[in-house]
């Protein structure tokens, strides 16, 4: 066996390279190349959010610091006098207060009855998948169609107090009086929109392992507590989500209130973004309404901040 | 730390690229292009906007300056938000119809008074305009919109509900009292409503001054500073109102629809325009509204067409408007609203294009009601006005009403947009 040695071969640099050597490292390493490329992959989206998210709220808090005649244009810089509005606002503590019975009603309702559901349709007999698809379906229907119906629905002589007044109950003028009138908004969102949590809710509880309960009930423990020591741990991540998006759908909620009840009777159902509505497009106060909807803003973002460090006491993470 | 600075790098990149991009406004228009026209009307209907496209071709047809006249049609309901909103973001009409939008633009100068024009262009006939339908529009002696449309409310009657319930009215002498004790009679007998203030639906109260004006009642002084909802008229004739909602049942109550058109209401108080709406399912009669205890009186709803100020074509926009609604063109607008013309203000002519009302029925409920008409209640921030007023209103409808508390309440809450 011989073996050869070879001289080690020559490495040719070309003299651009060389020059590029001499004039010190290359501006284009791997690491900037990789970092550019991230960038551009994320440029739509952050041109996305930029123009319909970031100027929005750049420019609502330029308006909140002007006053605009919109019908000639003119904007005179007025300073803080929209935030110091806010606190001689006679009509805002009653807004405050119906979007916090609205929200917290849908939240709690929407919340409750979806996992309700989800539990019930967690099981296996027939038609489940008829069911399941039932209360689904209200999630698809347009907004503003289901809300039309269940408008007519709820007058006096509409077809909720026709079946009522056929078991010989009277029922209220549902959209005429403050209490019922909120009751029925809640109600109506809270049908379109459960499907979503109900079908979250339905796969978070599918993914619960089937030992876990097998060796609960051979400790003997009850369905309750079954419920409560395993289910509830294992879906508070799923919970968790559902709380966030169930409450920022709340306070966004504008639709149902516009066709149902128009903020009526009394102000009791006008929610913080239909009166932002109401002051920046019905009554041409710009400044205020966006004034408004930035304090509308901080809510959803306070509340949401809140929701998510408070998710290390009760959600429960595998890892 | 490096890694917020990158957000925040990307963040300000994205942002100036979307300000950049938001504030790229339309190229300009190159000198010498013929003008482009735009009217927003809230009229859906076919042969209204056939009609006025075919004034607009006709007006083309002799100004080579205009190239295109576009009539954009906006939904009534969002009518005033989608206009102002148009208006707001830099993409005004040149021409638009309006409503009770008209005082805002008025005192906004938003419009271009028309008087001038119109006075010194042949043919036009300035003088021939109702005065009593001018004043709505103008401030200061200069007219800023031409009132094509007005429309006096009128009292309709089912007269086969009416002989179903075994009543009987006589027109020349009809009192308020009497609409309610037949409607009250209508609603025990046949379960069907009484009389109906269409549009009213217990939310846009300014149609009650249909009722009101007739107790000689008013929602402000004469200069739109005071309220005047707690006299001692209004108060009668809220307490009317409520009577015929909770006691009587000549009107439906609150939450409670009907519709006179579709035969289930007895009467009802709509404007003369709605005739279109009769299908002939049942006879009807077309009267004058009832006499109240002020007497008799006639109350009239109105839309006008002007010129925005905004407009980059203001000229030609001015001179457009000026042919739409010269006598020619008037007359044949006239076949869908009262004209404000005397010449074209009789009951026959009026008749001529009007398919459902005839010539006497149209004298008597439009001719002779519009010289001494009122308008609806009109002010600047009408939707700010009708929101509050709503508010405070909504306690009105309940059984156990206080009557002059939320008439009070109606003042103070409307009384600082009066001063402004």
């Amino acid at each position: 066996m011989t073996t050869t040695t070879q001289p080690p071969e020559q490495v040719v640099v070309p003299a651009a390279a060389k020059a590029r050597r001499a004039s010190g490292p290359s501006f284009w390493t791997t690491r900037r190349r990789d970092v550019l490329t991230g960038y551009l992959f994320i440029l739509p989206q952050l041109a996305g959010v930029a123009v319909f998210v970031l100027l929005p709220v750049g420019m609502a808090i330029w308006y909140s610091l002007n006053d605009w005649n919109v019908f000639t244009g003119k904007q005179t810089f007025v300073g803080g006098e929209n935030y110091a509005a806010l606190a001689d606002d006679p009509q805002l503590p009653k807004v405050l207060l119906a979007t916090v019975i609205f929200s917290g009603g849908v939240v709690v309702v929407n919340i409750t009855l979806g996992l309700l559901i989800a539990v019930l349709l967690n099981r296996r007999f027939r038609g489940v998948t008829l069911f399941r698809t039932l209360f689904f379906s209200p999630v698809v229907v347009s907004v503003v169609a289901w809300t039309l119906v269940w408008g007519f629905l709820l007058q006096d002589n509409g077809g909720i107090n026709g079946l009522l007044g056929a078991v010989g109950i009277d029922g209220p003028n549902w959209l005429q009086h403050g209490d019922t009138a909120m009751v029925s908004v809640v109600i109506t969102q809270v049908i379109r929109s459960v499907g979503v949590n109900m079908v979250l809710f339905l796969a978070a509880l599918q993914g619960v392992p089937e030992e876990l309960y097998e060796a609960a009930r051979i400790d003997g423990a009850s369905s309750r507590s079954v419920f409560a020591r395993i289910t509830l741990p294992l879906i508070s991540p799923t919970l968790l989500l559902t709380v966030i998006v169930t409450v920022v759908g709340a306070l966004q909620s504008f639709a149902q209130i516009a066709v149902l009840t128009g903020g009526g009777p009394e102000l009791s159902t006008t929610v913080l973004v239909y009166y932002v509505f109401q002051q920046a497009f019905e009554f041409n106060d710009i400044g205020y309404g966006s004034t408004l909807a930035l304090m509308l803003l901080s809510f959803v973002m306070l509340l949401t901040l809140l929701q998510w460090q408070l998710r290390r006491k009760w959600v429960f993470y595998e890892d | 730390m490096i890694r917020a600075k990158k957000v925040l790098t990307a963040v300000a990149l994205t942002t100036a690229l979307g300000l950049a991009a938001a504030c790229a406004g339309p190229s300009p228009e190159a000198p010498g292009t013929a003008a482009e026209l735009r009217m927003t009307v809230w009229t859906s209907n076919e042969a209204q906007l056939k009609l006025l496209t075919s004034i607009g071709d006709a007006y083309r047809a002799d100004h080579p300056e205009v190239s295109k006249i576009t009539f954009e049609s906006l939904p009534f309901a969002d009518y005033n938000t989608t206009l102002t909103t148009q208006i707001a973001g830099g993409n005004a009409p040149d021409l638009a119809w309006m409503g009770d939008l008209s005082k805002d633009l008025i005192a906004s100068d938003a419009l271009v008074g028309l008087t001038d024009k119109l006075k010194a262009t042949d043919g036009w006939q300035y003088d021939d305009l109702l005065g009593s339908v001018t004043a709505e529009f103008s401030r200061d002696g200069t007219l800023y919109a031409y009132p094509f449309s007005n429309s006096p409310f009128a009292l309709y009657v089912n007269t086969d509900l009416l002989a179903k319930a075994g009543q009987k009215v006589n027109p020349a002498t009809l009192t308020w009292d009497q609409v309610a004790a037949a409607g009250a009679a209508v609603h025990a007998k046949t379960g069907k409503a009484g009389f109906v203030i269409r549009d009213f639906d217990y939310k846009s109260w300014n149609t009650l001054a249909t009722v009101w004006t007739g107790w000689g009642a008013a929602a402000w002084s004469a200069d739109g500073k005071t309220c005047t909802f707690a006299s001692p008229e209004m108060e009668q004739a809220f307490t009317f109102l409520h009577d015929a909602a909770f006691k009587t049942k000549a009107m439906p109550g609150p939450g409670t629809t009907a519709d006179f058109f579709a035969g289930d209401a007895a009467f009802t108080i709509a404007q003369v325009s709605r005739a279109s709406l009769l299908t002939g399912s049942f006879k009807f009669g077309l009267y004058a509204l009832p006499t109240g205890p002020a007497g008799k009186y006639a109350v009239l709803g109105q839309a006008g067409v002007g010129v925005l100020a905004s407009s980059k074509h203001q000229d030609q926009a001015k001179d457009f408007l000026v042919y739409l609604t010269n006598p020619v063109n008037a007359e044949k607008l006239a076949q869908f609203f009262p004209p404000p013309r005397k010449s074209l203000l009789t009951g026959a002519k009026l008749a001529a294009n009007n398919k459902v009302l005839n010539a006497t029925q149209l004298q008597t409920a439009v001719v002779d009601q519009l010289p001494n008409a009122v308008t609806l209640p009109n002010h600047t921030s009408p939707a700010e006005i009708a929101q509050k007023g709503k508010t405070a209103l909504d306690a009105m409808w309940r059984a156990d009403a206080d009557i002059p508390a939320v008439l009070r309440s109606v003042c103070t809450a409307i009384e600082p947009i009066l001063a402004k």
